[in-house]
């Protein structure tokens, strides 16, 4: 199907119907979802339907509108008038007001940083289309550069595009992801596959959710262009089970481009076959390790294995197999879209394009941004993020989730890129963004972290198994007041031991949180011992 | 026509070694007398580079890499007994000792036992970090044999053998991290087992007291494991 | 030069750490020439001194008087030795931990018990939560592991701490020995 060709489809579908005079939409994506926007759905169809305006006045449901926590959203067109906090009794007024003066009272002002400063790729559907729809996608360029793909491009020549766009890994190690597809291309065998890890693990992260229940099929059509490039014909998405919404949306997703031949045998009438299957998680977020994964999908204990050799050499079921992360996926079809250049012209120097943050914990604007990287800290929280609230001090940002570390104040001007946040001791990771004020405890912040690695720890290697239920032991000691400057020196050489020995990326990151804390908030640590006072006064001492 | 394995020289601990290429670095040192402490490592069985026991610095290799699961590679320099790592193998043995309740004294193994050995070869004579005090249970449904979960250090001998050797799969891992345990079947009484052909290779493998022979005095509780190599030997040869 | 003055105390052992001592036989004639034992279970003083220069401790730490000793011993000892693996790993006292010394209590003196079954509340010191070894409660300097460490090794550690020098104890003896 040329690009022509899916256009007429779409606008074929649309044209089904005519364009109404006033359409609303509103956010369906989890967590305004779970703040009551499908009831908010109902009550405005019920009101439109009560006056009669069902012809002009149509209510879509759409993805993530990223202002999370002011969340039932939604959208008025053509007027462009963003509402917040919705609630069921306010249809009345809404829809009273199509086509007239707003409602002032739940205006949300789309002049806001929240919304100038983000620079959306990978949610540039997000909150736009139906991510019930395969048409909504299709009528915004969707699949336009798979078929592209098919008719213009050879394997090599996609790998280039994506090298030269320097996108990195967005999982979270940052591996350049045009030297992976390479790799695995290079590699020999009869079978490859291609996995999508969207087994988003950390706490507080939901980069990945949104985007697969926002806009599923971006993530469809970037590992079929992988699959072209590596020569794959079979793809899995592993996606975690908490997950509901997104497997049911991807499953329909699915469903549709195979119908119209995007997916499945011979896309796009070609010889190119790619079926996409989908697993599901079972609650380990040491599944989200690519060799664990695989294991999992393969049936086995999800517990990683010793690499060399990596799975581009030696992946699913021995054959050589591609995995990358959903926001990495995301970014395949705009780069070949528009070009690796143009891609490559965002960002800094290292580290190219856009990273979708979920910007959570002490600050006024929390939910999911997109912003270029090398943006610094301080305009992600104090513009784009509204700064701290209730006139508190900020005190440290947490990022890249159980693996990352905290960052002070002293580094709000740095930009965030994958080189600058690994040099103060952090890690970009997946995304996650937790800012935190004078009233969070440091310590406390680590041995949460900790308890979460003690209890998703496969198990397989001591260091990780054992070392950090010590580790969190001695955490527990240091909150309860009961440590001494001893424990302090043996919970050093424990995180020194863990990160150097452990047999994978769990192991070898569960100490980052302490590390972290120690470099930059050791005088905690120390009230905490000597004083057995916690300066935050947030650990109940025991004695 | 297989193609012919090509040889690799290399440097173990400065001394000028070969090997075949597939051959591990664990093999290649054991071959020249090179001492590499090992635990969850049998041979006979597939390496899994678990107990990080046999980690190795490799000249031009950040990370350290477990030698009974690496490669040889030509020209590669491998160092074996640094300071580090021997700081690190006595701290693995550490947490191991701390993890569940290892009573030396008055085990069934005192003198044959793999873990009692490494603490003596490793130069530990203390545990630094706090013991846990596990409760664990102990399974002695077994007509012949009985598993004790405070010795076990979740090698998974047993679980590899009776799959790839004995075949009944009797053996699993079950939980995760610190709580993990190894079951028989569906986490039933090993006396219970269906699968279970009580051929006692679980128990010859078992590098501690955790596997034992019931009515056995301490002294004649010597672990036979002449079979391993010579059924991987011969089922090498048929193939 | 003066002598040394060495001591020796149980806390939660089995005294086998004490007959093993005793099994060094008539080197004990060549110990005693180059110190003095100033408190001992084996000999009568009553009161454990000041200044104590090695003390050799057997025995986990299990009970509050357990507690108390070994603070006041570690105060007035200048080099403390865990001798036995009771001391130096917890050993068969610490078999108890796992299970709480509530029951532990129940079955030794209630559950066992046919004549008058009480749990014992004068006397007897109290139990502590957790029987532990002697290096998780104070600092200890020199472990001497087994059980019993051999007549021979506990020779040989103390003839170097004697000179003055620290036993290399890893070639001597091990867990369980």
């Amino acid at each position: 199907m040329t690009p022509e060709e899916l256009r007429k489809l779409a606008e074929s579908q649309e044209g089904a119907r005519p364009e109404p005079r006033h359409r609303i939409k509103i956010c369906v994506a989890a967590g305004c979802l779970s703040a009551g926007s499908d009831r908010v759905r109902e009550a405005l169809q019920n009101e439109i339907a009560q006056r009669g305006l069902e012809g002009e006045c149509e209510v879509k449901g759409v993805g993530c509108l990223g202002l999370c926590t002011a969340g039932p959203l939604m959208l008025v067109e053509p007027d462009g008038v963003m509402y917040q906090n919705v609630t069921e009794t306010d249809a009345a007024d809404i829809v009273q007001s199509l086509g007239k003066k707003p409602v002032e009272r739940l205006v949300c002002p789309s002049d806001m940083s929240f919304f100038t400063k983000q620079y959306k790729i990978v949610l540039e559907n997000s909150g736009v289309i139906d991510p019930e729809k395969i048409e909504d996608y299709i009528a915004r360029d969707g699949y336009t550069a798979l078929a592209r793909v098919l008719e213009d491009m050879s394997p090599q020549d996609v790998i280039d595009e994506i090298t030269r766009s320097g996108l990195r890994g967005r999982g979270g190690a940052g591996y350049p992801t045009g030297l992976k597809w390479s790799t695995v291309a290079k590699a020999g065998g009869s079978r490859k596959f291609v996995i999508c890890n969207a087994d988003e693990g950390d706490p507080g992260a939901f980069m990945d959710r949104s985007v697969l229940e926002s806009d599923p099929h971006r993530v469809l059509e970037g590992m079929a262009i992988a699959a072209y490039a590596v020569g794959a014909s079979q793809g899995f998405l592993y996606v975690r089970a908490e997950y509901p919404l997104a497997v049911k949306r991807l499953r329909t997703a699915i469903r549709q481009a195979e119908r119209l031949g995007l997916l499945g045998n011979n896309i796009c009438g070609t010889t190119f076959s790619f079926h996409v299957d989908i697993r599901l998680g079972a609650g380990a977020f040491v599944c989200g390790e690519e060799t664990a994964l695989i294991a999992s999908i393969e049936g086995k204990r999800g517990q990683p294995r010793p690499r060399p050799p990596y799975p581009a050499e030696y992946g699913l079921w021995g054959y050589p197999t591609l995995i990358n992360n959903v926001e990495t996926f995301a970014n395949v079809a705009p780069i070949i879209r528009n070009g690796g250049d143009w891609f490559a012209s965002i960002g800094t120097e290292k580290s190219k394009g856009t990273k979708v943050f979920a910007l959570a914990g002490r600050v006024k604007n929390t939910g999911l941004i997109e912003v270029p990287m090398g943006i610094t800290l301080r305009e992600i929280i104090f513009d784009i993020g509204g700064g701290i609230p209730d006139g508190h001090q900020f005190k440290a940002v947490q990022t890249g989730g159980p693996s990352g570390g905290c960052i002070p104040e002293q580094y709000l001007d740095m930009p965030v890129d994958y080189e600058s946040l690994a040099k103060v001791g952090s890690i970009m990771g997946s995304g996650g963004m937790i800012v935190m004020d004078e009233t969070s405890c440091m310590v406390d912040v680590a041995k949460f972290f900790m308890d979460f690695c003690v209890t998703e720890s496969c198990g397989k290697c001591v260091p990780c198994r054992v070392g950090t239920a010590q580790m969190y032991h001695l955490l527990d000691k240091i909150t309860s007041g009961q440590a001494t400057m001893d424990d302090l020196a043996l919970l050093e050489e424990l995180c020194d031991m863990v990160k150097y020995t452990s047999l994978c990326g769990l192991g070898q990151t569960a100490p980052n949180p302490v590390l972290s804390t120690l470099q930059y908030f050791r005088d905690e640590y120390i009230a905490h011992i000597v004083d057995k006072q916690c300066p935050a006064g947030v650990c109940q001492m025991r004695h | 026509m297989n193609q012919p394995v090509r040889v690799k020289t290399l440097k173990i601990d400065d001394r000028d070694v070969s090997g075949r290429e597939d051959e591990t670095i664990l093999e290649v040192a054991r071959q020249n007398g090179i001492f590499i402490p090992t635990l969850c490592n049998l041979e006979g069985l597939t390496p899994i580079g678990a107990c990080r026991l046999c980690l190795v610095e490799i000249k031009g290799v950040s990370r350290l890499l477990p030698a009974c699961v690496t490669r040889v590679e030509e020209g590669m320099e491998v160092y074996t007994q640094s300071e580090r790592l021997q700081k690190y193998r006595r701290m693995v043995l550490e947490l191991l000792f701390s993890e569940r309740n290892h009573i030396c004294s008055v085990c069934v193994v005192n003198g044959h036992c793999e873990l009692q050995s490494m603490a003596q070869i490793l130069g530990m004579t203390h545990v630094s970090v706090p013991y846990r005090f596990p409760r664990l249970p102990v399974d002695a449904s077994h007509e012949r044999f009985v598993v004790d979960h405070n010795r076990c250090i979740l090698c998974t001998r047993c679980v590899r053998v009776c799959d790839e050797i004995e075949g009944a799969h009797t053996w699993d891992v079950m939980g995760r991290g610190i709580d993990s345990r190894v079951i028989t079947d569906l986490n039933q009484p090993w006396g219970e087992s269906e699968t279970c052909t009580s051929c006692g290779k679980c128990v010859n493998v078992c590098p501690t007291g955790a596997l034992f022979e019931k009515g056995k005095p301490v002294y004649e509780r010597l672990k036979k494991r002449q079979f391993l190599p010579y059924l991987t030997m011969m089922r090498e040869e048929r193939r | 030069m003066s002598k040394k003055r060495i001591a020796t105390v149980w806390l939660d052992g089995c005294s086998g750490c004490h007959m093993s001592f005793l099994d060094m036989d008539e080197r004990l004639v060549e110990v005693f020439q180059q110190a003095d034992l100033v408190y001992s279970p084996l000999v009568d003083l009553k009161e454990f001194p000041e200044e104590v220069d090695i003390t050799l401790v057997e025995g986990a730490v299990s009970s509050e008087e357990d507690l108390h000793k070994i603070r006041m011993v570690r105060e007035r000892t200048k080099i403390l030795v865990a001798f036995g693996d009771c001391a130096v790993t917890g050993n068969v006292p610490s078999m108890r931990n796992p299970f709480g010394t509530n029951a532990v209590l129940q079955r030794a003196y209630l559950e066992n018990v046919t004549l008058h079954p009480q749990v014992p509340r004068e006397v007897i010191p109290a139990l502590i939560e957790k029987a532990r070894p002697v290096h998780e409660v104070v600092k200890v300097d020199v472990f001497i592991p087994g059980c019993p460490p051999s007549a021979e090794t506990i020779f040989l550690a103390l003839s170097d701490l004697l000179a003055d020098r620290m036993p290399d104890m890893a070639k001597l003896t091990r867990f369980g020995a």
